[in-house]
């Protein structure tokens, strides 16, 4: 497949990997932010490959998995409703909220329903006007926008049946925390897709105020060494900087209309992280025109947060600082047929993607 | 039949309408003598050599895919349960529970294809039965099959695998993954459309020949739910012996590949239903290969990886990039995710 | 995070396009884009084209790394 085979070349992919060996000769640790990087890296293989001098964090770059437990507390309670359909993508359906899962409460008669885009569930509720359809609108920069055009639609069809459930973040100030809890990196894999729409500009205080490298990178393991190389260079010698290694999909401005499409539909709203708490305008709620969707606005759902199940190291690993091997729950009580924390459920949490990948 | 277009619950009573159902839909497609007879157990004589005993339930939602639908299914997937067991299939038993208010052409189509495919795989349907059931107790249409076969004394061990060893070589059919997004397809829920055929197919006429001809076979087993990657787990599981594939080897049509990568699955872990894995000593696969390529069902069938000291109780696969991850087995069905 | 793949422009009707990759057609919503044209390779998402691809900026990045080997 065009842009995908190319990539997986294996001979580049060795020629990067000989070069990567040959310059990465003092220590690097590289957090690599997106759930997807750390996925693919798992996928291919990479971890095993790279030098002893580079080490590989893995950060809150999974929605599900920085998704509080309340969020999943509240999107069953709504699919126990009279009436009422949730509509989620299939990530979320075995995340445990307090109690239960979707799909639990699915076995039970919640009626919920698993779908690849929202404009899906517009159309549900379109078709059938007697059921109030909510959709749970998770994940970053790269997936808000689909819910941003969904509003529009609703706001334009004049839906009275759609809500938006949103737990949508943006990246930034979660990087920026990582930082501020003290977490020894000294460069960030920046997430392609979430740059693919918002552009590289908001990096450029990491590397101003923190000093720490910071390089877009692609999905595809050429992409990922390329980018690692990248990051050996700018610590080799000694200039941070922000870099574009996806070129193909990233323009330092970003997608300007999907952002112009975000702003009009979405404010900024403080949100809470699993493992970083609360922090100050990194989430994204309906802004005051699009009130009338917002389900927590509707149904008057609290943000308040309860405390994580014993044991469970999730906010650790979130934050980079803990590998999910150190984790006492990991592969014992904590595995993806029986998940206690959210980074073992999502196929790209940190957990999850060693317990199926890593070689150990 | 024409006269109800519907099935009722009276079809299931045992008076007139179920007979006529029996005499107008079953025994017209599955009109093998043993059958015929209508006694309430089939007769048959006893065979040489061992018999294998297998029964599967199959429900498939929709009823219809592309490459086949649930019937193609219930007929293929025992008499593929039975070639895995190193057996000659001979016989099936079919059972239907039908939702009242299915379709008479619907069901009649799907007799059809059952009794299509048993003729076309040369084993005979010889006794069956049918339950009508309201509506909302089943949907549409569950089929369960049983079938008997027979093994040869000198491939009796094929079903459990026992001589499998370092060394020996593991062979897949075809292509991975084509069943599962055929009916993912199907299902029209994710918005979009591809001409994906499901690999559905007896496999007794392909694997027959290698039985024959007297090659070494050290295990058998269709890939179906949880996919291949989940056999070889089971291979693997609790052993002294490891396995290690090549990413590279592994054959996935082009359609199945692009529609993974835009779904979050891995074809390693879609189901299949005509596929079959083979594990065979090293001076044998060149001769099987070779035979499963000149079969329709194994023109794709590959050297795929091998069974080896190291990783004892693991499946490593080397990545096309020249990295190594460990294949374990499916944690719950795959769903398409954004991340 | 976020699964997103690349595929090609085949048809386009109102805020609909229908794109392919390795075969299957998937219909996706292109409303975030400023303009887009048949035969474009475009990224996909969550039934959404985020972001057009650019094949000269991907052949350059080829370049680069054979450019390494030497």
């Amino acid at each position: 497949m065009k842009f995908i085979n190319d990539f997986r070349d294996r001979e580049l992919c060795e020629t990067l990997l000989e070069r990567i060996h040959k310059e990465a000769v003092r220590e690097i640790t590289i957090m690599e932010v997106c759930g997807g990087h750390t996925m693919a890296l798992h996928r291919f293989g990479i971890p095993a490959l790279l030098p002893n001098t580079i080490t590989l964090l893995s950060g809150p770059g999974c929605p599900v998995c920085v998704t509080g437990r309340g969020f999943i507390d509240h999107a069953i309670g709504l699919s126990m409703r009279d009436q009422t359909m949730v509509c989620t993508y299939g990530d979320l359906i075995r995340v445990p909220g307090s109690e239960s899962t979707l799909e639990k409460a699915q076995a039970d008669g919640a009626n919920v329903r698993i779908v690849y885009s929202p404009l899906q569930c517009i159309e549900m509720a379109a078709q059938d006007p007697e059921t109030n359809h909510v959709f749970l609108g998770i994940g970053f920069e790269t997936t808000a926008p689909a819910s941003a055009v969904a509003l529009q639609k609703a706001n334009e069809l004049g839906l009275k049946n759609f809500f938006l459930y949103s737990a949508h973040k943006i990246m930034p100030p979660a990087m920026a925390a990582i930082i501020h809890e003290g977490v020894k990196v000294d460069a960030y894999l920046c997430p392609g897709h979430v740059s693919t729409i918002s552009g590289t500009k908001m990096y450029e205080p990491l590397v101003d105020q923190f000093g720490v490298g910071c390089v877009v990178s692609g999905f595809e393991p050429l992409d990922l060494l390329q980018s690692i190389l990248m990051l050996v260079q700018q610590q080799e010698n000694k200039n941070a900087a922000v870099e574009i290694q996806y070129t193909r999909a990233v323009k330092s401005q970003g997608n300007v209309k999907a952002q112009q499409i975000l702003n009009q539909v979405f404010e900024p709203c403080d949100a809470w992280w699993r493992g970083l708490g609360i922090l100050a305008n990194s989430g994204l709620k309906p802004s005051a025109n699009y009130k009338g969707f917002d389900a927590s606005v509707v149904y008057g759902l609290s943000t308040n947060e309860p405390a994580d199940p014993t044991g469970c190291r999730c906010g650790d690993v979130l934050k980079g600082l803990l590998k999910p091997t150190e984790c006492k729950l990991f592969r014992k009580t904590c595995t993806p047929a029986n998940p206690i924390g959210a980074c073992m459920v999502s196929a790209e949490g940190a957990c999850q993607s060693f317990f199926r990948y890593a070689n150990s | 039949m024409q006269t109800h277009e519907k099935i009722l619950l009276g079809h299931g009573s045992g008076g007139k309408l179920m007979h006529e159902l029996i005499e107008k839909v079953f025994l017209k497609h599955f009109n093998d003598p043993v059958l015929l007879a209508q006694a309430d157990s089939a007769v048959m004589p006893v065979v040489e050599g061992r018999l294998a005993f297998t029964t599967d339930a199959y429900v498939v939602q929709p009823l219809f895919f592309a490459g086949g639908n649930i019937g193609k299914i219930a007929v293929c997937g025992t008499i593929n349960d039975l070639v895995a067991a190193g057996a000659q299939p001979l016989y099936l038993s079919v059972a239907f529970i039908i939702e009242e208010g299915l379709e008479f052409s619907v069901l009649e189509e799907i007799v059809q294809t059952m009794a299509e495919t048993a003729r076309y795989a040369s084993v005979r349907i010889v006794c069956g039965d049918t339950k009508v059931v309201g509506r909302g107790q089943c949907d549409k249409l569950f089929i369960t099959t049983s079938g008997i076969g027979r093994v040869r004394k000198e491939h009796e061990d094929i079903g459990s695998g026992k001589h499998i060893q370092p060394g020996d070589h593991i062979i897949i059919s075809g292509t991975l993954g084509d069943h599962g997004m055929a009916v993912l397809a199907a299902r029209n829920q994710l918005g979009f459309t591809s001409d994906l055929q499901s690999d559905c197919a007896p496999l007794n006429l392909m694997i027959q020949p290698l039985l024959d001809a007297g090659l070494p076979i050290h295990f058998m087993r269709d890939p179906t739910r949880g996919g291949f990657a989940s056999v070889l787990a089971e291979i693997a599981e609790n052993k002294l012996f490891g396995i290690e594939i090549d990413e590279t080897m592994i054959p996935v049509s082009e359609p199945v590949r692009g529609m993974c990568e835009v779904y979050g699955f891995d074809p390693l872990y879609i189901a299949n239903e005509g596929k079959i894995l083979l594990v065979i000593p090293p001076k044998a696969t060149d001769e099987v290969l070779e035979l499963l390529q000149k079969s329709g069902h194994g023109k794709h069938a590959a050297m795929i990886g091998r069974i080896v000291e190291d990783y004892q109780g693991k499946v490593v696969m080397k990545t096309n990039i020249g990295g190594r991850r460990i294949i374990s087995m499916l944690a719950g069905e795959q769903l398409p995710r954004i991340c | 995070m976020c699964l997103s793949v690349p595929g090609k422009v085949i048809s386009i009707e109102n805020e609909t396009a229908l794109v392919d990759v390795g075969g299957t057609s998937i219909s996706v919503g292109i409303q975030l884009l400023e303009e887009v044209s048949l035969g474009d390779y475009v990224l996909i998402h969550s039934g959404f084209a985020l972001q057009l691809i650019s094949e000269e900026d991907a052949l350059a990045q080829l370049e680069l790394v054979r450019a390494m080997k030497g």
